[in-house]
């Protein structure tokens, strides 16, 4: 793959206090590639991806999207440059229908005068582009839908906006088996759509469903980025665990580790 | 994997819904669909109304009397005006209890202000305003303590609960009670229209619903909200205009001595009230981030929402409509004096938001229920009154109503919760 990441984040580290959460991390995402992040409790994958969404400020190193070296210095920085995130915790007002949540912060409106219509038939659009066709109503309460339904709501959401890069925070963690099926494909078709897509996940067998490629962190560093063809869930798990065991140190951690 | 074995595990919805027949058909189906799965609406409350009127019609002798109910429509249009600002308080999940007195505080400053030979004397309309915009910044400055301090709003409006009760105090213990002359102030509550500009307003009243509706036609074209069950509209503006042509020709018929009565100024400033705010609360972004933040204030954040200055004009709001309901109540007795606010003011305006079906816990509810639930709540206290029941059983009486339509409402929600909707 040769073409520019759309994002590249080189030598990247932050530290809380005494605790070096990130400590020289390399990572990028290339055009339209589903990334996987993976790495045990503590290894930085929140601290990473809240450095790309503009929560947290790195402490020294650089950011480059499509190929620019850029500051993100707040989710509206992030948003302007095409990354959105969806959390863990969904950020979805369940006392709103599927319109008013798409819009929710953005709505279209003149003079402070909603525009329903507008909202409504882009919605549908947007869920009919990913596919999403096991919503009844777009005027149905979010309450009232499944986690799966929720969860793709969430996402269609996010990629409402034009974005680039999604970023999925453990999309499939309070999800049952049919319905993380729903999701992967959801963000499987997202890679198809030419979206880049960054999955954090604990779940393995979601990353070798979904992901082009894994990068592992481990006690805030990057120890080996793989192509999910080229591996096997269990040199991935050794990599969580213990590291990689061939890397010498001096070899750039961006370099696709072979195994 | 194909997109079929994707959508099939949640592919088994009831459909009764999406294959409700229309016309009359329709109509009884979504009735019946609607009473199954909790989703009343306004229909207990509506229901509990017209009973209270055929119970007081039928026991009390002076009760079905256009005086009187020229009467009830003043005493209510105050605690109506009150609870439209709780309805948005509520929506927030937040709660202010500094209303009564600061309905108290723009009755007082309305009285100052017009006060004939002092230096400051001004017309009436312009202290009214002065009176809005100064219990609206009481509001702000209460809301702010809650949305930049963090204070919980139940003690910032106690605080403020007690402090407005002291201001009323220091200000009227030695001056007894100051009289309203101002024809302007006065007329918000008892100003009477004529017979033919009653009808008149009672038409564009009943035209209002029909506008909205064809309001939402025209501007949400092809879209899911702009479905009607047209049959059940239909019901609702017969309802509608049945009740406000009813109301002006009882109003019109009513004479005190040999003055006639007619529709009153105050019955039309909450009708107005109410369809400003519930446009506010329905097709504005404001509106939409009111319950937003009512719903789940971390999202409403994360979507990049102010939450703290919804927070701030949600209790501006409030002070403004406490101000102008304490207007209306002052202008009721020419005066305001040291029993300010009258009743249980406070308690009336959010039982009546409450019983209108407005969640105590954030983001569910409507301005109309505030209407409702003050009109029941002003009409069970009315009737009794002219029953002449004394004020312990008012109390009582009003207290299970309250339980009552609590609970029902209660009922509901698990019932919709348990059918998924």
């Amino acid at each position: 793959m040769s073409d520019t990441p759309l994002i590249e984040l080189r030598d990247i580290t932050k530290s809380f206090g005494s605790v070096h959460a990130l400590n020289g991390v390399d990572f990028q995402v290339l055009p339209g590639e589903v990334m996987a992040l993976v790495g045990d409790n503590g290894a930085g994958k929140s601290t990473l991806i809240k450095c790309i969404a503009g929560t947290h400020t790195p402490d020294h190193g650089e950011i480059l999207f499509e190929g620019r070296e850029v500051n993100i210095n707040g989710p509206k920085d992030a948003a302007r440059l095409g990354i959105e995130v969806v959390y863990q915790d969904l950020a979805l007002c369940d006392n709103l229908d599927v319109v008013q949540n798409m819009y929710l912060g953005r709505e279209v409106a003149r003079f402070q005068i909603l525009n329903e219509a507008a909202m409504e038939h882009t919605t549908q659009e947007t869920l009919k582009s990913l596919a999403v066709t096991t919503i009844r109503s777009v005027r149905q309460p979010v309450a009232t839908l499944s986690g799966g339904q929720r969860q793709s709501v969430a996402v269609a959401k996010a990629v409402q906006w034009n974005s680039k890069l999604v970023i999925l925070d453990e999309p499939t963690a309070a999800l049952g088996v049919a319905q993380t099926e729903q999701v992967l494909a959801l963000v499987r078709r997202l890679g198809e759509q030419g979206l880049s897509v960054v999955l954090v996940s604990h779940n393995l067998h979601d990353v070798f469903e979904t992901a082009d490629r894994i990068t592992v962190l481990r006690l805030g560093r990057t120890v080996g980025v793989f192509e999910r063809r080229e591996t096997t869930q269990q040199a991935v798990v050794q990599a969580i665990t213990a590291g990689v065991p061939t890397k010498v140190s001096g070899i750039p951690p961006s370099a696709e580790a072979q195994l | 994997m194909t997109t079929a074995d994707v959508v099939g595990p949640d592919r088994a919805l009831p459909p009764e819904e999406e294959q409700l027949p229309g016309g009359v058909a329709g109509l009884y189906h979504r009735a019946w669909l609607n009473l199954r799965t909790g989703n009343l609406g306004a229909i207990p409350i509506i229901v509990g109304e017209i009973l209270v009127v055929i119970i007081f019609g039928l026991t009390a002798t002076n009760f079905f009397t256009a005086v009187n109910f020229v009467n009830l429509i003043t005493q209510t249009a105050g605690t109506a005006m009150l609870a439209y600002g709780v309805v948005f308080v509520l929506l927030l999940g937040e709660i202010d209890l500094s209303i009564g007195y600061l309905a108290g505080i723009g009755a007082l400053i309305v009285a100052e202000l017009q006060l004939p030979g002092s230096s400051w004397q001004m017309n009436g309309i312009l202290a009214m305003l002065v009176a809005i915009a100064a219990c609206a910044l009481i509001g702000g400055v209460q809301g702010s303590i809650v949305a930049f301090i963090g204070v919980p709003s139940f003690v910032v409006t106690l605080g403020g609960f007690l402090i407005w009760q002291g201001v009323i105090l220091n200000k009227l213990e030695q001056r007894g009670t100051i009289i309203i002359q101002d024809r302007w102030i006065n007329y918000t509550d008892a100003y009477i229209f004529s017979h033919w500009l009653g009808w008149i307003i009672a038409a564009i009243l009943t035209a209002l619903y029909p506008i909205s509706i064809l309001y939402k036609l025209v501007v949400a074209r092809g879209t899911q909200i702009a479905q009607q069950n047209w049959p059940l509209v239909a019901l609702k503006a017969v309802g509608i205009g049945i009740a406000v042509f009813g109301t002006v020709a009882i109003a019109n018929h009513g004479k005190i001595i040999s003055t006639p009565e007619g529709l009153p100024l105050a019955g039309v400033i909450i009708i107005l009230f109410f369809v400003l705010l519930t446009f506010l609360a329905k097709w504005t972004t404001f509106g939409r981030h009111v319950y937003a933040v009512g719903g789940n204030a971390e999202a409403a954040r994360r979507a990049g929402i102010n939450v703290s200055r919804i927070r701030v004009v949600v209790f501006m709001i409030s002070g403004a409509t406490a101000a102008m309901g304490g207007i209306i109540f002052a202008a009721q007795v020419n005066s305001v004096a040291l029993t300010f606010p009258p009743g249980n003011l406070l308690l009336n305006a959010i039982a009546a938001a409450v019983i209108g079906g407005v969640s105590l816990f954030g983001g569910r509810g409507e301005v109309r229920g505030a209407l409702l639930g003050a009109i029941l709540i002003g009409t069970l206290q009315n009737g009794l009154n002219t029953l002449s029941v004394s004020n312990g059983w008012i109390y009582i009486i009003t207290g299970l109503v309250l339980l009552g339509a609590v609970m029902l409402d209660t009922v509901a929600v698990r019932l919709q919760a348990r059918s998924g909707r």
